[in-house]
């Protein structure tokens, strides 16, 4: 990887037609040969980490959920932290792929189909979280879900918990559904470009029948544009409904009203530092740099940077509302984060998150990708962080000091953790081999707009920024 | 540019089907595929259908293909999701099972509207994929112009444009000159 890259001003380098675009996309699933020893070591390692993961469901489910450090007041640990962080992860996918498209970012294009996939994956293992701390998920349904049964029970409709049923249902449902509708045009082009007959078979029966017809495409667009409109406020409502979880109960440190955009803004946070965590070395080593550019990188850095700062902000306002509340408790909790038994982990959040991401102010650390690497890294660690902060922390610190006990996880608490960390890079990399990586028909698109001059970065612009050892714009072949 | 592609009716005659299905031309650039569109609008073509790798501004209005009814039916559908979401509710907390919860009232609307809220979203969404599908008539597995020669490359780089035999100005000799004006690649006769 190269230490220092120079950035350029546009969203595909190098000379591109439209049958090279696909030819670069495609040959990720159609040319087995590109995936070597290194995708297969992360399939092995993420097969295993899915392996523990089973194994510690498994155990679950046989001995309850005493195998883990969960215990009054600490009712809610691990799992929850769990789940929160990988929901907010999935939020960047949806981020990319709706708010980004209404806004005409064309820059969305090339990383909103991975981004995506991200979502779907994380809240995969995000939605497991809360079913194993039911303890009986095949009891839980009835808690969860307004199924008539012949116990006469309803969900009680007008707690947190369960409106975060429907909205983490919703979103689930919605990110597939958005997903696989722009996976449909791609899948056609596969098939039409595939030469295994397996593959012929498997890409035509998924791509059901798309001919590319202008009247498909008519309705496809309608369909997507409404769909991303539909999306933006449901990834908003989806966060703001988990923070209300914490927003709408009574505990300290947990009363607060500036949670829903804090939450919000974290989720959009720790998701784009996932992203590029998978994204830099993935266009490292399948020579994905004309399509992902160092201008993305660019753009993600500072969105970074921005939700960043907001969280920050959110840090600052709770140290605030604790002290302008005056209440006891709220400032017991608050002395206890500061100076008490889990202070470390209050400090190591506000370094990863508060401090760390200020290089990205620093053009040039915004260019080398092994800071940005490690940056988004700690990024990650920080989100983790904050969640542990303000779940557990606020829990060992009940309104009954005699009630107070400190929290320890167990083995199984991270065998789960990371468990479900291997799970989501088994399926990154699954989807890496099966499913075009990054949209195929969108960057053609963007092909189209490079030439007639309608991109939104004119090549001549783009141009101007250029060095001049480096290939010129974007042109099709007659 | 242009005058290497030689302009042929497709040498093989019929072999599927009961007749000519339509006349398919093929071109190598979108701008092209716009020109002709709009030229047979034009000369009074209704019957026809592009295919392209991806989507194209203004094809639409070209050929004068308007469709609303993705939209109507989301719309549809967040109305009926919101009534879902609310009637459940409803009907739980007042009709089936009403319980007094600190002496707030049964129909405590604030807390209703998340999940009320919730149900529009899912709904719409879900009907602007499944109706997406039904008026494009998805899943089909086979259609006529998969027959065209070269079709393969509509996913990839090549722009079709189909007059269909059941236009009423249709003529397979008139309207393949027709076609070959606006100078395409091929024109190829395909069978239904």
């Amino acid at each position: 990887m190269a230490k220092s890259v120079p950035l350029n001003d546009v969203l595909i380098t190098g000379s591109y037609n439209y049958d090279q675009v696909e030819e670069a996309i495609g040959r990720l699933i159609l040319k087995p040969q590109v995936h070597k020893r290194a995708w297969w070591i992360f399939l092995l390692g993420g097969m295993m980490g899915a392996g523990m993961m089973a194994t510690s469901i498994g155990w679950l489910l046989y001995q309850g959920v005493g195998i883990w450090g969960n215990n009054v007041p600490v009712a809610w640990a691990f799992d929850i932290v769990n789940f929160v962080w990988w929901i907010g992860i999935g939020h960047a996918g949806t981020l990319i792929s709706a708010i980004l498209l209404l806004l005409q970012q064309q820059w969305r294009n090339s990383i909103n189909r991975f981004a995506e996939a991200m979502t779907i994956f994380a809240v995969m293992c995000a939605g497991m979280y809360p079913l194993l701390h039911t303890g009986r998920p095949w009891v839980a349904i009835y808690w969860l879900f307004p199924y008539p049964n012949i116990l006469g029970m309803f969900p009680q409709f007008r707690s947190a918990l369960e409106w975060d049923v429907f909205a983490v249902s919703t979103y689930f449902t919605i990110s597939l559904v958005f997903w696989f509708m722009g996976l449909i045009p791609d899948f056609a082009s596969l098939r039409d470009r595939a030469t295994n007959k397996l593959a012929k078979i498997a890409y035509g029966i998924l791509s059901l029948g798309w001919r590319g017809s202008n009247q498909h495409w008519h309705r496809y667009e309608q369909a997507n544009l409404l769909l991303a409109g539909l999306s933006t406020p449901l990834v908003l409502s989806v966060h703001t409904i988990v923070s209300y979880d914490f927003a709408i109960s009574q505990v300290p440190g947990w009363n607060v009203t500036v949670f829903p955009p804090y939450f919000v803004a974290g989720a959009v946070f720790a998701g784009f530092a996932m992203v590029m965590n998978f994204l830099i070395p993935v266009r490292a080593y399948y020579g994905l740099k004309d399509l992902v550019t160092m201008r993305h990188i660019d753009w993600m850095c500072k969105v970074l940077l921005a939700t960043g700062l907001i969280v920050f902000y959110g840090y600052i306002l709770e140290v605030f509302y604790a002290l302008y509340s005056g209440n006891v408790y709220e400032m017991r909790l608050l002395d206890q984060r500061l100076h008490g038994y889990y202070a470390w982990s209050y400090w190591a959040l506000i370094f990863c998150n508060g401090v760390v991401p200020q290089l990205f102010w620093i053009p040039r650390m915004r260019k080398n990708l092994v800071v940005v690497w490690l940056v988004s890294f700690v990024v990650g660690i920080g989100m983790w962080l904050e969640r542990f902060v303000i779940i557990p922390i606020s829990l060992t610190n009940n309104y009954l000091t005699s009630s107070n006990k400190p929290y320890y996880p167990t083995f199984w608490d991270f065998a789960m953790f990371f468990g479900t960390i291997g799970f989501f890079t088994m399926l990154m990399m699954l989807f890496l081999r099966f499913l075009p990586a990054i949209n195929i028909f969108e960057m053609k698109d963007l092909v189209h707009k490079v030439l007639q001059g309608t991109s939104k970065v004119e090549p001549s612009v783009a141009n101007q920024n250029r060095r001049a050892e480096e290939p010129v714009t974007a042109g099709v072949d007659r | 540019m242009s005058t290497t592609h030689s302009t042929q009716l497709n040498a093989y005659g019929p072999v599927l089907g009961t007749g000519t299905w339509a006349l398919v031309a093929e071109f190598d650039s979108p701008e092209k595929l716009l020109t002709a569109a709009e030229g047979a609008r034009r000369a009074g073509f209704k019957k026809m259908d592009a295919y392209t790798p991806f989507p194209i501004h203004g094809l639409s209005e070209a050929i004068g293909f308007r469709d609303v009814k993705v939209p109507f039916s989301v719309f549809a559908g967040g109305l009926v999701g919101g009534a879902v979401g609310f009637g459940l509710q409803y009907y739980v907390h007042v009709l089936d099972y009403p319980m007094n919860v600190g002496g707030k009232p049964l129909v405590s609307l604030p807390s209703m509207v998340p999940i009320t809220y919730e149900c529009t979203i899912l709904f719409a969404g879900l009907t602007a994929f499944f109706s997406m599908l039904a008026y494009n008539r998805l899943p089909q597995p086979y259609h006529s112009v998969f027959n065209t020669p070269g079709f393969e490359r509509a996913t990839q780089d090549r722009f079709f444009l189909a007059i269909e035999s059941t236009d009423a100005n249709f003529d397979t000799e008139k309207t393949a000159q027709f076609l070959a004006e606006f100078d395409p690649i091929t024109v190829s006769e395909v069978e239904a």
